[in-house]
């Protein structure tokens, strides 16, 4: 019995010790994109690895998507007869929540195993080490640029995925469900006014929109870089290292997004 | 081991190192001067103790050979040194300063004094032999791409390597070899006074081992670099040289010259020469 308790608190030792040194990473990368020397070769980099690289897969997903959106709610709004509102339901469901979480769930898969696996595999063969005693900070070369490039690329991609999205539920609504596009795109437009406005000017779909991704390009990164950089145990060690980094990277992206939803939505709709 | 077996190794020891003929690693006076690297009663344990009241001097010029089993913790030593591990009880002191307490920064000043070969030479495999060797150089001067080039250059000359053929590859496109040339002319890219090296014969085939100590010793007879070596090879250890340290379960149990050593009646000194 006694051993099973201290076994468990061995355990929650150890978990308590990776969430802070999960937090000091995170706050290392952030407070080193003030900081010289800039390493702006690799954010640029980064940012082609991370974006423009990750482009198909979301364009592909988001045009899927926006389809398989119309489709099942035209069915649904046909029983109320109101299929021509079908284009209020895409673009708020795509806008808010389903473009930033598949385009966070998908930049996830592909670039948080990637950079897991980069990181992973320079660390078990010496070259983190390597960079420490060429006087580098591993952190600020290795981790931070790729933090930038994801803060700033997955709110891109999220507006591509959005937009692609849409035009998708366009593609179905006037091919199978004999709508105007002019109509499609009118009622688009209600949904996004619908919401209100911040400052008068932003709609506050906008906001919830790009404020979720930026949170998820953070997450994303971090996690992968976290599970990178603590790698040991060889090649085996590599692999466990990425599967760890794009499940724990997924379930962090779907926690946070009920929070962020729970938030924003208090913040936004005051009265 | 019986009387004969410790005769013969002795034998071959002693041959070892009076046939060879090229200008050994002169020892300079231990004593002389401020240590260039010192460790003082140095403890490290991670889960179990791995170095314990480990305590010795390398001086300018010297080339010291850390020799053990596997295991020992040899290569932790050298991560002491780098400070890129942090004894538990004991000092490390590099040219006189105590460097045990320095912030992750100024730790990374005090690493530029220090090139270091690692093991499986540890080149980034995305950036070319060029890029490689000149990582230190644009990471800490304002050298122009010229010059950089030229000096990298000059490195691999000095490693044995030709520059036209080798710059604009990547490392998986070198042997074993010349990957740990290409790491030692990376070390030793910005001048460093202490070289550190992990291994650096290991995985290597006899001839190139050979060449590599070549290198080991040229390194400390032309530029006066204090080198710190880790090896199991004892053979090409007692050729470069100055003194020997023998680290057996976590301590040091032996320090001085190969000869001192080939000639030593300790039992577990004997036992390791003759196991090769």
């Amino acid at each position: 019995m006694s051993e099973l308790i201290l076994r468990l608190n061995s355990r929650a030792k150890s978990t308590v010790l990776s969430i802070q040194e999960y937090f000091t990473l995170a706050w290392n990368a952030l407070r080193f994109i003030f900081a010289r020397p800039f390493y702006t070769q690799d954010v640029i980099q980064q940012m082609d690895e991370i974006g423009v690289k990750s482009l198909g897969i979301v364009l592909l997903t988001g045009l899927f998507t926006g389809m398989v959106l119309a489709l099942q709610s035209s069915i649904q709004l046909q029983t109320f007869g109101a299929t021509m509102y079908i284009g209020r339901l895409v673009a708020g469901s795509m806008i808010r929540e389903l473009g930033p979480v598949l385009a966070g769930l998908m930049v996830a898969g592909r670039v948080g195993s990637g950079i897991a696996a980069q990181l992973g595999s320079m660390k078990v063969t010496e070259q983190i080490d390597a960079l420490n005693t060429l006087g580098t900070d591993p952190i600020k070369k290795l981790v931070t640029p790729r933090v930038i490039a994801a803060l700033v690329m997955l709110p891109v991609l999220t507006i591509i995925n959005d937009m692609v999205g849409i035009i998708g539920g366009n593609l179905i609504a006037t091919l199978m469900l004999g709508l105007p596009t002019s109509l499609y795109w009118r009622t688009v437009w209600e949904q996004i006014i619908a919401g209100g406005f911040v400052f008068g000017v932003i709609p506050n779909d906008f906001v919830q929109g790009l404020l979720k991704p930026l949170v998820f390009g953070g997450i994303i990164a971090i996690t992968a870089c976290f599970f990178g950089l603590r790698t040991t145990g060889g090649t085996e060690g590599v692999g466990e290292a990425t599967t760890r980094a794009v499940v724990t990277a997924s379930i962090l992206i779907l926690v946070s997004d009920y929070f962020l939803t729970q938030i924003l939505l208090s913040v936004l709709h005051m009265p | 081991m019986d009387e004969r077996a410790t005769g013969q190794v002795r034998e071959a020891i002693r041959r070892e190192l009076e046939t060879d003929a090229r200008p050994r690693s002169e020892a300079p006076a231990p004593g002389k001067g401020v240590p260039v690297i010192e460790l003082q009663n140095v403890s490290l344990a991670f889960d179990e103790p791995i170095l314990e009241d480990i305590s010795f001097k390398a001086f300018e010029g010297e080339t010291i050979v850390i020799v053990g089993e596997s295991g020992t913790g040899k290569s932790t030593a050298l991560k002491l040194m780098l400070r890129l591990l942090i004894p538990q009880q004991g000092r490390v002191l590099v040219d006189g300063e105590d460097i045990t307490d320095l912030s992750f920064e100024d730790a990374l000043e005090v690493r530029q004094k220090m090139g270091m070969v690692f093991q499986g030479a540890a080149l980034f495999d995305s950036l070319t032999v060029l890029e490689n060797v000149a990582y230190p150089l644009r990471e800490h001067t304002n050298l122009s791409d010229e010059e950089i080039e030229r000096r990298v250059s000059e490195k691999l000359e000095f490693v044995d390597l030709e520059p036209d053929e080798v710059l604009d590859k990547l490392p998986s496109e070198l042997s074993g070899g010349m990957r740990k040339r290409v790491g030692i002319a990376r070390g030793m890219a910005n001048d460093p006074e202490i070289m550190l090296y992990d291994e650096p014969t290991s995985g290597l085939d006899p001839l190139t081992t050979g060449t590599i100590t070549r290198l080991i010793m040229k390194l400390q007879r032309e530029l006066k670099v204090t080198s710190i070596v880790v090896s199991h090879d004892i053979r090409s250890s007692f050729r470069m040289a100055t003194r020997v340290a023998l680290l057996n379960e976590r301590r040091i149990v032996f320090l001085g010259s190969p000869e001192e050593m080939a000639v030593s009646d300790d039992p577990y000194i004997q036992d390791f020469l003759g196991g090769l």
